[in-house]
């Protein structure tokens, strides 16, 4: 390849890196209007044309922290942990059952559980709705914590299952000549292996569960609700309360950005059911 | 092939077979299944079989005594009345429009991404940040500050007076939905950008094909079972689009936004027609697979290549 047109493609590069910035900070726009109007003083919040330089102040994160939400953080907390260790424990053992050690017809069991994924939540909130109702369990942090895990688990088992069978076959047979029995050469071998993917697996689940909406809206009032909830007590139409819920909202989207940005490269593979690396 | 970073195809080699064994070895293999298996038809089989039997009833929760079996009395008042239909154009034109909009532009945003320039990563942090926002707390975002008449961004940047979230619901739903999507449409993209060969696009630049042609008759066709895999996952996740509803259009105005959720929560926690809504229940799922059927022949294709490997 000759030097000119290897700066010719250097050029190009240059280029489309412009428009690929531009195209970044579109999509990252949205956020930032957010960001900046939850540091606006109240009154700069609702003016047109919109203000862009201002003093910022905290005033409307403390209204937040005044705003009762450390319950609304510890349901989501609760609910978020707890179904995210019942997925893990369900479905780790589940996925080296359909790949390391598979039962016979494992693909129709793969393809059950993405298909319970696949129906419509509406369609069984009804008996849910009215079950909890019945036995006390509406509004209780637990009724949500089994919904969660139900909601994450398939995608928990495809994940699992796409990082077990990345464990190379070789060394699980050398295990077996060595005289590992199954407990030693799971604990030994395989966990340590696949102990990264049960960290990407647990982090999806994480990121599902802090965000869900339709079952928390409708399965809890006072006592379980989530942050999601939370987030529509802000709602009043009177002018300055966009910045307050500016500002909720960013606390509230705080630790999934955090670990999306820390996990990155993780991120795609979970969404993806493991499907992409 | 040295530079391929990911296979899609080659990344997971089938399992090995499966020995025949007796009982008790079968048993000591499903043993670690049953758990998960019997947590999920528990949890999510149960209560659809509890739906189909309340779709046989006629139940208002507001009339008491109004719990009777009515047969199929329910599927006729939903499929003949002309809301469900409506939902459900409006959940195709939604989801459709949101997965196409999303690929669409999660497609070019890949190609600029497959390429070296300065600041790649914080390009990429920015581009997925809008997936990692809340969602209830992004549909809030668009229609307070961004949608609104008075003080939205988009009016307070050009001008004029439209009220966007009522003026041009779907369109504003849609929007939402694609900022929040393009996101992950991209990465899955990239992901297959990224792991085709490099030296097959030099040989054949070498050869003197053009970008374009290399494009339409290389990258795209590589690129399909990516594209098939962004669109089944973005469906299976935006067809139950509820948190951009709820907050954005509530359905409205009238029911230009109202989708299948929408429309059975609304009957459920509004009109409490438990019947009607149970029977509007099942036929979505009965739509869903079929949709389904469709839609896992594409995954198990993507499946049978993995076991050829």
């Amino acid at each position: 390849m000759s030097t000119a047109t290897a700066g010719g493609r250097r050029l190009q590069n240059a280029a489309w890196g412009v428009v690929a910035w531009i195209a970044g900070i579109i999509f990252v726009f949205p956020v930032i209007w957010m960001l900046l109007t939850s540091l606006k003083q109240s009154k700069d919040v609702t003016t047109n044309p919109p203000v862009w330089f201002f003093t910022p102040t905290f005033e409307h994160f403390s209204t937040v922290f005044d705003s009762n939400i450390t319950p609304f953080l510890l349901n989501s907390l609760m609910a978020s942990v707890f179904s995210t260790l019942i997925v893990v424990m369900l479905a780790t053992p589940a996925a080296y059952a359909l790949s390391l050690r598979p039962v016979a017809r494992w693909s129709d069991a793969l393809f059950f559980f993405i298909s319970t994924k696949m129906m419509p939540v509406v369609a069984a909130v009804l008996p849910v709705y009215l079950l909890t109702v019945k036995i006390g369990m509406k509004d209780n942090i637990w009724t949500m914590v089994i919904l969660y895990t139900s909601m994450n688990l398939p995608l928990a088992i495809w994940m699992m299952r796409s990082f077990l069978l990345e464990v190379p076959r070789e060394v699980l047979e050398a295990g077996e000549v060595d005289g590992a029995g199954l407990i030693t050469s799971i604990r030994r071998i395989i966990l340590p292996m696949v102990s990264p993917g049960l960290a990407a697996t647990a982090l999806i689940c994480f990121i599902f569960t802090w965000n869900e909406f339709f079952l928390a809206v409708n399965l809890t009032d006072t006592n379980a609700s989530t942050a999601p909830i939370f987030l529509l007590g802000f709602i009043s139409g009177r002018g300055p309360f966009l910045a307050d819920l500016s500002a909720a909202a960013v606390l509230l989207s705080l630790p999934v950005l955090l670990a999306g940005w820390v996990a990155q490269n993780k991120l795609v593979r979970g969404l993806s059911m493991g499907a992409v690396k | 092939m040295t530079d391929v970073i990911t296979r899609a195809e080659a990344h997971t080699e089938a399992p090995p077979p499966v020995p025949r064994g007796g009982a008790r070895e079968r048993w000591v293999r499903r043993a670690p299944l049953l758990p998960a298996l019997i947590f999920a038809i528990v949890v999510t089989q149960v209560p659809f079989l509890v739906t189909i039997y309340f779709s046989t009833l006629s139940w208002n929760a507001l009339r008491p005594g109004s719990k009777k079996f009515v047969g199929i009395d329910n599927y006729v008042t939903v499929l003949t009345d002309n809301r469900l239909r409506a939902a459900l154009l409006n959940t195709v034109v939604l989801t459709a429009g949101a997965v196409i909009f999303s690929m669409i532009l999660g497609l070019a945003l890949a190609i600029l991404l497959d390429r070296k320039f300065f600041g790649r990563s914080i390009v990429r942090t920015m581009l997925i940040t809008p997936f990692l926002i809340m969602p209830v707390a992004a549909a809030l975002l668009w229609k307070h500050g961004i949608y609104n008449p008075d003080y939205g961004l988009i009016n307070g940047i050009f001008g004029g007076s439209t009220a966007w979230a009522t003026s041009y619901p779907k369109t504003a739903i849609i929007t939402t939905l694609v900022w929040q999507w393009t996101p992950f449409m991209m990465l899955i993209l990239l992901a297959g950008l990224q792991s085709q060969s490099n030296d097959v696009l030099e040989a054949a630049r070498m050869d003197g094909a053009n970008a374009w042609r290399i494009f339409t008759r290389m990258t795209l066709p590589h690129l399909r079972q990516y594209l098939e895999l962004g669109a089944l996952l973005g469906s299976i996740y935006l067809v139950n689009t509820f948190d951009a509803i709820y907050t954005i259009t509530q359905g409205g105005p009238g029911t230009a936004t109202t989708n299948l959720p929408y429309e059975i929560y609304q009957t459920i926690f509004s009109k409490f027609e438990y019947g009607e809504a149970s029977a509007a229940g099942v036929v979505v799922v009965i739509l869903t697979i079929i949709v389904a059927t469709f839609a896992l022949r594409v995954i198990s294709g993507l499946f049978k290549v993995e076991e050829g490997r």
